[in-house]
C-alpha cells in the first residue's frame, strides 16, 4: 500500500536554505514516493498498476513475438524443413492466444488507459482501485496457466480454438482454456472500473463533450470489454467442460453442433478485434491533434464513431462463418453489416486527415506513428471490404490474405498507436524524454519493416496460399523470404524502443510538464505525476483541444 | 481552468469515505453503476448457456420433453418458493441495513443464509438421484426412451446451467456470512451500508436466474 506523500519542505528563493531533510528528494511523485517490492505489489495507485502492466504484457508480446520469429524461420524454404507439422501447429496457435488474449487485448486499456484515464478526467483515481489490482493478478493467474500450457507441451488448435478438434487434440487445451478464462476477466473488471470511473468522477465542469476522445474510445472499448468477454469466457469453459466430463454440446458425434462453438466464440471474438482497435484509435486522435496544434476536426462524430464501432462490432460475428454452413440469407445481412462498419472507420480516417490539413504539423515521433496508423489501419479497413463480400471471401478463406488483414489491423493499427501513445506519454509516465532520433529511426524501421512482412501475404493469399500450414508450393518462395525479412525488419523496429525507454529512464533528459505543448489535464500536472494526480482539485472550464485561436485554422 | 483545493481528510469524514471520493452519495453511486455493470456481465454469462439451451431445444424438442419429464418439478417448484423466500428477506436484510438497525440486519441475512442452504441442500438430493439413475453425461449415462443423444444433451445443460447457478449461491454465502459478521458488529448505518444493498443486488440476480431455469429445465411439455 503505498503510504501518503509527505510534505515538501517549501523553498524561497533567495532565503536561507532549509535544514538538509534526512532523505533527499526533489518531490514526491507516484515513483519516488516509496520504495520496495511490496510498494508496487500492493498498490492500488492506478499509475503503479499500469506500470505493472506495461512490464508484465512487455514480457508477453516479447515472447509472442519468439513464436513468430519461429513461423517466419519455418516459412523461409518451401519445405517443412526447421519444424515438423505438429510443432508449427502449436507454434502459431502459441503465437495467436500470447498475441491477441494476453498482449493485444490489455495493451492500451490496461496501460495507458489505466494511467491517464483518471488524470484525464481529473480524478484521483479509478473508481475501484482495489479491483483495478485485482485485474493485474487476474491477468498474471491466466497468464500462469498459458505458459503452463506452454511449457508442458503447448496448444495445436488455433488460438479460435474450434470444435470439434480442440475436443479431441490431445495437447493441453483446458490449461490454455482456463488460462483465457481467468485473463477475461481481468478484462471485464478493468472495462467496468472504467466506465464507472467515467460515468462518475469527472472533474466539475468537465462534461461528456469536454471528454478527451481517448477517454471516449475507452469507454467504447469497455462496453466490449463487459458484454463480450463473458460471453466467450461461458464458450471456452463448455469446451473445458466437454473435454474433462465428456459432455456433448459441440461433438457432433454425441449430437451437439460445433457450428454453435464458432456463433459464440465469433460472437466475443469479433468485437474483440474492436477492443484492439479502438483505443488505438483514441490514441490517435489525442496524438493527431497535439502534433498538428490544432482543434480536431469533427469531435463530436469522432465520439460518437467509436460508439457506433462498438455496437455494430456485435452485429458482425457471421461474417467469420461465410463457409460454415451458415445459410446464404445470413451471410447476406452479415456481409452488409460488415460493410457498415467501414462508415465510422472512415468517419474517423477523415476526420484525422482533415485535422493534419493547414495544422501547424510538428514532424515528431507521435506524429510519425499517427501516419503510419493512418495509412496502414486504411489498407487494413479496405481489405476488410474485400473479405465482407461473400464471394470474395469464399476465394481467400483461410488463406494469406485474411492473415494480412488482420494484421495489418492489429499490428500495423494496434501496435502502431500503442507505441505512438508510449512515446507521446513517456514523459507523462517516467518524467523522462526519449531519444528522439533513435525513436524516429524506429518508427520508419516498424513501418518499412511491417509493410515488409505483411504486404506480400496479401499476393500470397491472393494466389491461394493456405494459412496455417509449415510447407507450401515452390512458387510461393519469393515473396515468403520477402516477408521473412522484413519480419526481421520489424523484430528491430520493435526492439529499439525496448531499449532507449529502458535508457531513457536513468540517463533521459527531463522531462517538463507539458513538453508537447499539448491541451489535456494530464498535461497541467506534473511529469512524473504526484500520487493524488493534482495538487488542487482541477476545474474544466473549456472545450477539449481548445488551441489557442491564433493557431485554429478555419478550414 | 481553474481549481480548488482537494477536500481534506480530517475526522469530520465518514470513515469509510474512501481517499478518492469527496462524499458518500458519489461513493455509493460509483458501487451501484459497478455492480449493475457486474450484473449485465453475468447476464451476457449466462446468455452463452441460454443460447446453447434455446439451439438444442428448437433442434431436439421432443427429446427436450422426454429428458425433462425425469426432472422432479415438485423438488424445482418448493425450490423456487424457499429462493423467493431468501429474496424476500434479503430484501428485509437491505432495508434494515438503510434505517441503521444493525442486529434486524444480521438476522435476516442470517434467514437468507438458510434458505439458500434449504436450496442447494434439495439440489444435492435432486444431483445424487441423476446420479443414482445414470442420467449424468458422459460414459455411464443411460437412458431408456426413445431419444437418446437429446436426452443426454438436455442434461450436459441441465447440470451446466443449474451447476453454474448453484456455484453463483455458493459464492454468494459466504459473502452474506460477511455481512452478516459486520452487520452483528455495528458497521452499517443510514449513511453507509453499501455492501449490504450490493450483495442484495447479487443476491437478486442468482434468484432472478433460478427463476428462468425452473421453467426452462423442469417445465417442458
Amino acid at each position: 500500500m503505498s503510504a501518503g506523500p509527505e510534505p515538501v519542505p517549501a523553498r524561497r528563493p533567495g532565503g536561507p536554505p532549509p535544514p538538509p531533510p534526512v532523505e533527499r528528494r526533489d518531490k514526491a511523485n507516484y515513483l519516488n514516493v516509496s520504495f520496495g517490492v511490496k510498494s508496487w505489489l500492493l498498490t492500488t495507485d492506478h499509475k503503479r498498476i499500469a506500470l505493472l502492466y506495461l512490464a508484465s504484457i512487455s514480457l508477453m508480446f516479447a515472447l509472442g513475438g519468439l513464436f513468430a520469429v519461429a513461423i517466419r524461420l519455418e516459412l523461409l524454404t518451401p519445405g517443412g524443413d526447421l519444424v515438423q507439422s505438429e510443432t508449427y501447429n502449436k507454434l502459431f496457435t502459441m503465437h495467436g492466444i500470447v498475441m491477441v488474449f494476453f498482449f493485444l487485448i490489455p495493451s492500451i486499456p490496461a496501460v495507458l488507459g489505466n494511467f491517464l484515464i483518471p488524470i484525464m478526467i481529473g480524478a484521483r483515481d479509478l473508481a475501484f482501485p482495489r479491483l483495478n489490482l485485482a485485474s493485474w493478478y487476474v491477468y498474471m493467474i491466466g497468464a500462469a496457466f498459458t505458459l503452463y500450457a506452454l511449457i508442458s507441451g503447448g496448444v495445436d488448435t488455433g488460438w479460435t480454438f474450434y470444435t470439434p478438434y480442440s475436443i479431441v487434440s490431445n495437447t493441453h487445451v483446458v490449461a490454455a482454456a482456463v488460462g483465457i478464462f481467468v485473463t477475461g476477466f481481468s478484462s471485464i473488471l478493468t472495462g467496468l472500473n472504467f466506465i464507472v470511473t467515467i460515468h462518475k468522477m469527472r472533474a466539475p465542469g468537465l462534461t461528456w463533450f469536454r471528454l478527451p476522445l481517448f477517454v471516449w474510445a475507452h469507454y467504447a472499448t469497455s462496453l466490449i470489454m463487459v458484454l463480450g468477454t463473458p460471453v466467450v469466457a461461458v464458450t471456452i469453459l463448455m469446451v473445458a467442460a466437454e473435454r474433462i466430463l465428456h459432455l456433448g454440446l459441440f461433438d457432433p458425434r454425441l449430437g451437439g453442433d460445433p457450428v454453435l462453438f464458432q456463433h459464440l466464440f465469433w460472437f466475443y471474438s469479433h468485437p474483440a478485434v474492436y477492443i484492439m482497435i479502438l483505443p488505438s484509435m483514441g490514441v490517435i486522435s489525442e496524438l493527431v491533434t497535439a502534433m498538428s496544434r490544432k482543434r480536431i476536426f469533427g469531435y463530436g462524430v469522432i465520439a460518437m464513431s467509436s460508439l457506433a464501432i462498438a455496437m455494430l462490432g456485435f452485429l458482425v460475428w457471421g461474417h467469420h462463418l461465410f463457409v460454415s454452413g451458415q445459410s446464404a440469407y445470413a451471410g447476406m445481412v452479415f456481409s452488409l453489416l460488415s460493410f457498415m462498419v467501414a462508415i465510422p472507420s472512415a468517419i474517423k480516417v477523415f476526420n484525422w486527415t482533415a485535422t493534419l490539413y493547414k495544422g501547424s504539423v510538428a514532424l515528431q515521433t507521435p506524429l510519425l506513428y499517427t501516419v503510419g496508423f493512418i495509412g496502414l489501419f486504411t489498407i487494413g479497413g479496405l481489405t476488410g471490404i474485400f473479405l465482407a463480400a461473400t464471394g470474395l471471401d469464399v476465394h481467400v478463406h483461410d488463406t494469406y490474405f485474411v492473415i494480412a488483414h488482420f494484421h495489418y489491423i492489429m499490428v500495423g493499427g494496434a501496435i502502431m498507436g500503442y507505441l505512438g501513445g508510449l512515446h507521446f506519454w513517456w514523459p507523462k509516465i517516467t518524467g523522462r524524454m526519449y531519444p528522439e532520433w533513435w525513436a524516429r529511426v524506429s518508427a520508419a524501421t516498424v513501418f518499412l519493416g511491417f509493410n515488409l512482412t505483411f504486404f506480400p501475404q496479401f499476393v500470397l493469399g491472393y494466389l491461394g496460399m493456405p494459412r496455417r500450414y509449415h510447407a507450401y508450393a515452390e512458387e510461393f518462395q519469393v515473396l515468403n523470404v520477402m516477408s521473412s525479412a522484413g519480419a526481421s525488419i520489424l523484430g528491430v523496429g520493435y526492439l529499439l524502443p525496448m531499449l532507449y525507454f529502458g535508457w531513457s529512464m536513468r540517463y533521459g533528459k527531463k522531462a517538463p510538464a507539458n513538453p508537447w505543448g499539448a491541451k489535456g489535464l494530464e498535461w497541467e500536472t506534473d511529469s512524473p505525476p504526484i500520487p493524488e494526480n493534482f495538487a488542487r482539485q482541477p476545474h474544466v472550464t473549456e472545450e477539449a483541444y481548445a488551441y489557442a485561436p491564433s493557431e485554429v485554422v478555419v478550414v | 481552468m481553474s481549481e480548488t483545493a482537494l477536500p481534506a481528510h480530517d475526522a469530520a469524514h465518514h470513515p469509510r469515505l474512501a481517499h478518492h471520493f469527496t462524499d458518500l452519495t458519489s461513493q455509493k453511486d460509483a458501487s451501484s453503476l459497478g455492480m449493475w455493470l457486474f450484473l449485465a456481465q453475468e447476464i451476457m454469462f449466462f446468455g452463452g448457456l441460454f443460447l446453447a439451451y434455446t439451439v438444442y431445444r428448437a433442434l431436439y424438442s421432443p427429446g427436450f420433453a422426454e429428458a425433462s419429464h425425469h426432472l422432479d418439478w415438485k423438488l424445482g417448484a418448493f425450490n423456487t418458493v424457499v429462493l423467493i423466500g431468501s429474496s424476500l428477506t434479503m430484501a428485509m436484510g437491505v432495508h434494515a441495513a438503510a434505517l441503521g438497525h444493525n442486529r434486524t440486519t444480521a438476522g435476516y441475512l442470517l434467514a437468507t443464509i438458510a434458505l439458500g442452504g434449504v436450496f442447494l441442500g434439495v439440489k444435492v438430493v435432486e444431483y445424487g438421484d441423476k446420479f443414482r439413475h445414470h442420467l449424468v453425461p458422459g460414459a455411464h449415462f443411460q437412458w431408456d426412451g426413445l431419444h437418446t443423444r437429446a436426452a443426454e444433451i438436455f442434461y450436459s445443460l441441465y447440470f451446466a446451467m443449474t451447476g453454474l447457478h448453484a456455484l453463483h449461491m455458493v459464492i454468494g454465502i459466504p459473502i452474506l456470512a460477511w455481512m452478516a459478521w459486520m452487520a452483528w458488529r455495528g458497521r452499517f448505518s443510514r449513511e453507509y451500508h453499501t455492501p449490504v444493498e450490493m450483495t442484495g443486488l447479487y443476491w437478486h440476480f442468482v434468484d432472478i436466474v433460478w427463476i428462468f431455469l425452473f421453467p426452462l429445465l423442469y417445465l417442458i411439455a
